[in-house]
């Protein structure tokens, strides 16, 4: 237990990784057991970010449960470990949704355990990008997680599934090389990788002065946008997306609910734990620019999805609205960083992160669970399918609504936070932004519409087409994801106290 | 228990039926409507016992009743939430307890509880009737709604949303009922959902609230930024309303207490369905018959009047704001009145007559009647409330009429298909005549007459001539399309077999129908203006005392003026007179002069409304967004990549891989050497003097070469 309790993170971290090389020991052909396995063993890293969750002192300025181990002394390297309200919050949302997911793919069955290992090696990787203190590892992680979502999807994807992981993984990596090389600029320029220390020594440089041959200035505003282009990608910003609705939609079911409610939050997190803080004057600079891709996510992506017949790809488009909220709270923050509209509008990105993971999971389950059942996911071929399946009809409108921001629900006090937030600095992109609220509610009825409501489609009525309804697993899926929606909506202080406390003393 | 407690206690017993009833009850039919009857009882309980109490409390305006919690942290500060009861919450909570329970309790009756599961009902379609064995023959009865327990559960959640929202002391969780109201009515006008017109109407519904819901929010949001708090005792202090009045907000010229002001109430024109946003309210009438409509049309659609007179203190602040809150409402009220005329569906002539008084009450708004708009927001809850239960009513007994001939074309909601209704419905005919006459503002006996006329008096007192002209004419519609419904529905002889057979509804109909015509009278009395002629002083003038106590400065009484008491005495009358004169002997809609198809058809709005936004609102979303933008630009963009990358490839390979590194240096070494080698075959000959010849040559030549280069 003392092991444990002082390695808390890095157990947190490996543990998922280590399971799945036990994994491959297994016996063959016993899908049960890897199902059962996979799931238990992701399940210690939720009971322990719990630990952590609750032993996590929310007022204390800093990273805590911090490790360093020596990684790559040669250049400065070091596997910094450490999280704050801001990265635990986002630990907590990773560690409670692979579970979550394993279960959802309890239904899989085409090559169960390199499946079930894939998804083993996504959660660390993912973890890792929220933990990492050290801008290589940070880059290490961001790229190993890319590598077992493209398997994931070209292996166990649907028709389109080689374009989309294509896409998917070419396109985030093609953005991050920027990154690449922004992050050895710093490396070599400071002889260390340690955030903490490139906090300090990167904002103390005078602005005038010579960089390579060129002004700090210029530097770090080209440094600027090799970050903000990788996250902008993965997040992802208008006019970036195109990669989402192919990869989400071809992705199996779990994997969608992680791409959705995680690998996007690794773009928005980038932007908080780097770009904020590594670019402040910058980030203010061009907070306008920021903004005007923000709402252009938050338009655009709802009329987008407004426009789908296609049910997983409409709801794959509603994340592009979603986490268009998410950035136009981070450039408000950026425009006015220090005030209280900065404070509020960062609350709200990132307990909109929190938010989104939970109904975006959501809705891509309650898209698989029809799509195993009738192996469509065109909106037309639906219908009146609600008196067929009446509990999923419930859970499928509970979901929706928390998509949609009804107030009660967790969407909505984040985006009132990131409106609130954004209006007195950014007015007229808040007002524009309106415009996309109005459309979440028209694409998020048209779902609730073609699926549930109308005259029914005989079709799934009868015979061997016969529509069952969702079982005792897949509630089990969608239960704590209810439970959280409802929460959040009801009391958010739980969550959003810790998420303050962070913002205040690191903005 | 503490009166704070016990208002935080109110809304919670219909959310937890809602929920009981969603997870645990939803099989058992009697249990859950007790659940529910029972909630709404225990919130009435509740609301009438903080309304006593109320009424206690001296200067109830300055010392409100009032507890808060922090809810969301705001940097060093917290934004709290709580409850909040002064003289108007009290003054709305009455009515809103009373019409709810009244509405749970008719549900029971309305979806025919006790009755026999429907031959061929399913989920999702209305209930079509059961064939029942009595005495040896068999014959339709009324069937069970297939989803009786789901509708409980909606209407608890939609009185939760309306409790939240009376009780609530701040704007952001009175914007949190808002909004569970508007997911109920949504759920609910589509609760039929099979019918592809309830599925359309539903989605109508919750869109176009949503319209103004988005402008509310912005204005909540720049309340918020602007004062850095959205409790309503903390923004109506002096100080924050002077600096909300003098601060420009740069729109149109309007100080920052006019902007918020608008914003909100766009929010109002969207919930209470006021002109352009009305087009929703008609259509939700496909909600199950009385109910959901009465849900709508007497306690959602007055939240949003209930939000602007709340919101009063902020909005008076700016003139211009103030007009166009007149404007839009006067204009509502006479817009609607005209299309009310030429409806023959008795439920929707009630739902434009809805569009139309809530008309009255923003126009009485905007011109600063503070207290004559809560007053007729609360006398028009009760009647209008009683006038739809009693339309359910009808309808129910049509359709007993309807299952007794089988003739399913009879539609039973149309005014033309009843008459005589009066001698086969007693109870709802003597309550409709009550709430007809309240509604159209009958003098001195009904409620409706005193709120009405108090409009008008201010209207006129206050010389807003036009206001008063224009809501003059629109009362007299009322009058006139009221006593329309009254006689065709009920005087004359039934002109179908269906109304011959029409029938009284049972008890849990009628009981909700006599109580809500005890108020729809009553209610009148508490607000008889003190200078009125013989009956002012009478009774003390409690409402105005009351309500007025609200504001931080007691407003006015108007004085009295004999021409707005004339103006309703004659247009009241008049119309009712004018309307059984000209429909007592009108059979069909043939014979109707008024059905012109203008009004008819709602001046097309409808129709203007698809061409110029959903249709667009399409076409960019499909065409411009997901074809051109996405697929075509974007994703084309990208595309390049892929066979750019592959055409540069492909260069390399044939352009320089092949031809220079294959062929030249590859292939041409290659070449050069086979042409050696090729050349030099001539040499092995196979003859071993000529390779010792070759040897020795060899020899001799690198011998001499070694000897020239080294030792030279």
């Amino acid at each position: 237990m003392n092991f444990i309790s002082t390695h808390l993170l890095s157990t947190i971290l490996f543990f998922p990784m280590l399971s799945a090389v036990v994994m491959m020991f297994l016996p063959k052909d016993e899908n049960k057991l890897f199902r059962w396995f996979a799931f238990v063993a992701s399940l210690v890293p939720f009971a322990l970010t719990l630990v952590a969750w609750f032993q996590f002192k929310s007022s204390q300025p800093g990273f805590q449960f911090q490790e360093t181990y020596v990684w790559y002394e040669a250049i400065g390297s070091s596997l910094h470990l450490g999280v704050d309200g801001l990265s635990l919050t986002m630990v907590l949302l990773t560690t409670f949704l692979t579970p979550l997911a394993i279960l959802a793919s309890f239904s899989i069955s085409d090559r169960v355990k390199p499946y079930m290992m894939l998804f083993l090696f996504l959660e660390t990787g993912m973890l890792g990008v929220f933990m990492a203190l050290d801008l290589l590892i940070f880059f290490v992680f961001w790229e190993v997680g890319l590598v077992p979502m493209y398997f994931l999807i070209n292996q166990w994807g649907s028709a389109n599934k080689d374009y989309a992981s294509l896409k998917f993984m070419i396109y985030t990596m093609g953005g991050s090389l920027g990154l690449l090389l922004a992050v050895q600029m710093l490396g070599v320029l400071f002889g260390t990788y340690d955030l903490v220390t490139l906090y300090e020594r990167w904002n103390s440089l005078e602005p005038g002065a010579i960089l390579l041959g060129m002004s700090v200035h210029t530097v770090k505003t080209i440094a600027f946008w090799a970050f903000v282009i990788a996250f902008a990608i993965k997040v992802p910003l208008w006019p970036f997306h195109t990669w989402l609705p192919d990869a989400h939609t071809e992705a199996p079911t779990a994997g969608s609910m992680l791409l959705a409610g995680v690998l996007l939050k690794l773009g928005a997190y980038g932007f908080l734990r780097l770009v904020l803080p590594l670019y402040p004057a910058e980030a203010k600079m061009f907070a306008g620019a920021l903004a005007l891709l923000a709402t252009a996510a938050i338009v655009f992506g709802a009329f987008g999805s407004f426009g789908q017949t296609d049910f997983k790809r409409l709801v794959a488009y509603s994340s592009v609205n979603h986490m268009g909220f998410v950035v136009l709270g981070i450039a408000a923050a950026a425009y006015s960083i220090g005030t209280q509209d900065a404070t509020i509008a960062l609350n709200g990105a990132i307990l909109q992160m929190f938010n989104h993971g939970l109904s975006a999971a959501g809705m891509f389950f309650l898209v698989g669970v029809i799509y195993e059942r009738t192996h469509t996911r065109n909106l037309e071929e639906f219908g009146g399918l609600f008196p067929l399946v009446p509990v999923y009809g419930g859970i499928l409108i509970f979901t929706s609504m928390a998509s949609l921001g009804l107030p009660g629900l967790n969407g909505f006090v984040s985006e009132f936070l990131v409106v609130r937030g954004a209006f007195p600095v950014l007015t007229a992109y808040t007002a524009i932004s309106m415009l996309g609220l109005l459309f979440t509610g028209a694409y998020i009825l048209k779902g609730i519409k073609k699926v549930l409501h109308g005259p029914m489609n005989e079709h799934w009525a009868h015979g061997e087409h016969k529509l069952t309804e969702i079982n005792f697993r897949e509630i089990m899926v969608m239960v704590p994801l209810m439970a959280l929606i409802l929460w959040i909506g009801i009391y958010p202080a739980w969550i959003l106290d810790v998420i303050n406390k962070a913002v205040v003393m690191l903005f | 228990m503490t009166t704070e407690t016990l208002i935080w206690l109110i809304p919670l017993p219909p959310a937890l039926a809602f929920f009981l009833i969603v997870l645990f009850t939803n099989k058992s039919k009697a249990l859950s409507h007790t659940i529910a009857v029972g909630a709404a009882l225990l919130s009435w309980l509740g609301s009438m016992i903080v309304f006593v109490r109320a009424l206690g409390v001296e200067h109830l305006g300055e010392h409100p009743f009032e507890s808060s919690i922090n809810w969301l942290p705001t940097g060093d500060t917290w934004l709290k939430i709580g409850v909040l009861v002064d003289p108007l919450t009290a003054a709305v909570l009455f009515f809103v307890a009373w019409t709810v329970l009244m509405i749970f309790l008719y549900s029971v009756g309305y979806h025919n509880f006790g009755q026999p599961a429907g031959d061929h009902d399913h989920a999702g379609l209305p209930p079509h009737g059961a064939t029942i064995e009595e005495h040896g023959h068999k014959h339709v009865v009324p069937s069970i709604e297939p989803m009786y327990s789901r509708f409980f559960a909606f209407i608890g959640l939609f009185a939760f949303g309306m409790f939240t929202l009376v009780v609530s002391d701040n704007l952001l969780t009175l914007f949190v009922g808002w909004e569970i109201m508007g997911l109920c009515s949504y759920l609910l006008i589509g609760f039929w959902y099979g019918k592809p017109s309830a599925r359309n109407a539903a989605v109508k519904a919750f869109m176009t609230t949503r319209v103004g819901d988005v402008f509310m929010l912005l204005g909540i949001a720049y309340l918020y930024s602007a004062t850095g708090t959205l409790s309503f005792r903390e923004i109506f202090t002096e100080e924050v309303l002077h600096t909300l009045a003098t601060i420009p907000s740069g729109v149109l010229g309007l100080s920052a207490a006019g902007l918020i002001g608008l914003l909100l109430f766009i929010g109002t024109v969207g919930k209470s369905a006021q002109f352009p946003l009305h087009v929703w309210l008609p259509d939700a009438m496909e909600g199950p018959t009385p109910v959901s409509a009465m849900i709508h049309a007497a306690t959602m659609v007055s939240a949003g009047v209930y939000m602007v007179i709340r919101m009063f203190p902020i909005i008076s602040l700016d003139e211009k704001t103030m007009a166009i809150v007149a404007f839009v409402g006067a204009f509502t009220a006479l817009f609607a009145a005209t299309i009310a005329v030429a409806q023959n569906d008795i439920k929707r002539v009630l739902a434009y007559s809805t569009i139309s008084q809530l008309g009255f009450m923003i126009a009485a708004l905007g011109i600063g009647a503070y207290v004559a708009a809560v007053f007729h927001l609360i006398t028009h809850a009760f009647f209008k409330a009683l006038l739809f239960l009693g339309s359910g009513s009808v309808i129910h007994g049509m359709e007993h009429g309807v299952l007794h001939t089988g003739n399913h074309k009879v539609d039973p909601q149309d005014m033309f298909n009843m008459g005589g209704l009066r001698k086969k419905m007693p109870i709802t005919f003597w309550t409709f005549l009550i709430g007809g006459f309240a509604l159209s503002g009958f003098p001195i006996i009904t409620a409706g007459f005193w709120s009405k006329d108090e409009i008008l008096a201010d209207a006129f007192g206050h010389g807003h001539i036009f206001v008063f002209a224009t809501l003059a004419i629109a009362a007299f519609m009322t009058a006139f399309y009221t006593m329309r419904q009254i006689t065709l529905t009920f005087l004359g002889e039934p002109r179908t077999k269906e109304a011959e057979h029409a029938q009284e509804t049972p008890w849990t109909m009628t009981t909700p129908l006599v109580i809500l015509a005890f108020f729809a009278v009553t209610y009148g009395w508490v607000g008889i203006p003190e200078h009125f002629p013989l009956l002012g002083g009478l009774v003390p003038n409690w409402l105005h005392e009351f309500v007025g106590g609200t504001l931080a400065e007691h407003p006015e009484a108007v004085e009295f003026s004999p021409w707005p008491l004339i103006t309703s005495f004659v247009v009241a009358l008049g119309g009712l007179f004018a309307g059984w004169l000209v429909y007592r002997n009108i059979n069909s809609p043939a014979e109707d002069k008024l059905q012109i198809s203008f009004l008819k058809n709602k001046y097309y709005f409808d129709e203007i409304y698809d061409y110029i936004f959903v249709k667009p609102a399409i076409w960019v979303s499909e065409v411009l967004v997901s074809a051109w933008m996405d697929k075509g630009f974007i994703d084309g963009i990208l595309h390049i990549f892929g066979p750019a990358t592959g055409g540069l490839g492909s260069f390399i390979r044939n352009k320089f891989d092949l031809p220079v590194v294959n062929r030249f240096f590859g292939d041409g070494t290659a070449d050069v050497t086979y042409w050696f080698g090729g050349k030099l075959r001539a040499v092995q000959t196979g003859r071993i003097q000529q390779y010792l010849m070759f040897a020795l040559v060899v020899f001799i030549a690198v011998g001499a070469a070694l000897y020239f280069f080294l030792l030279a």
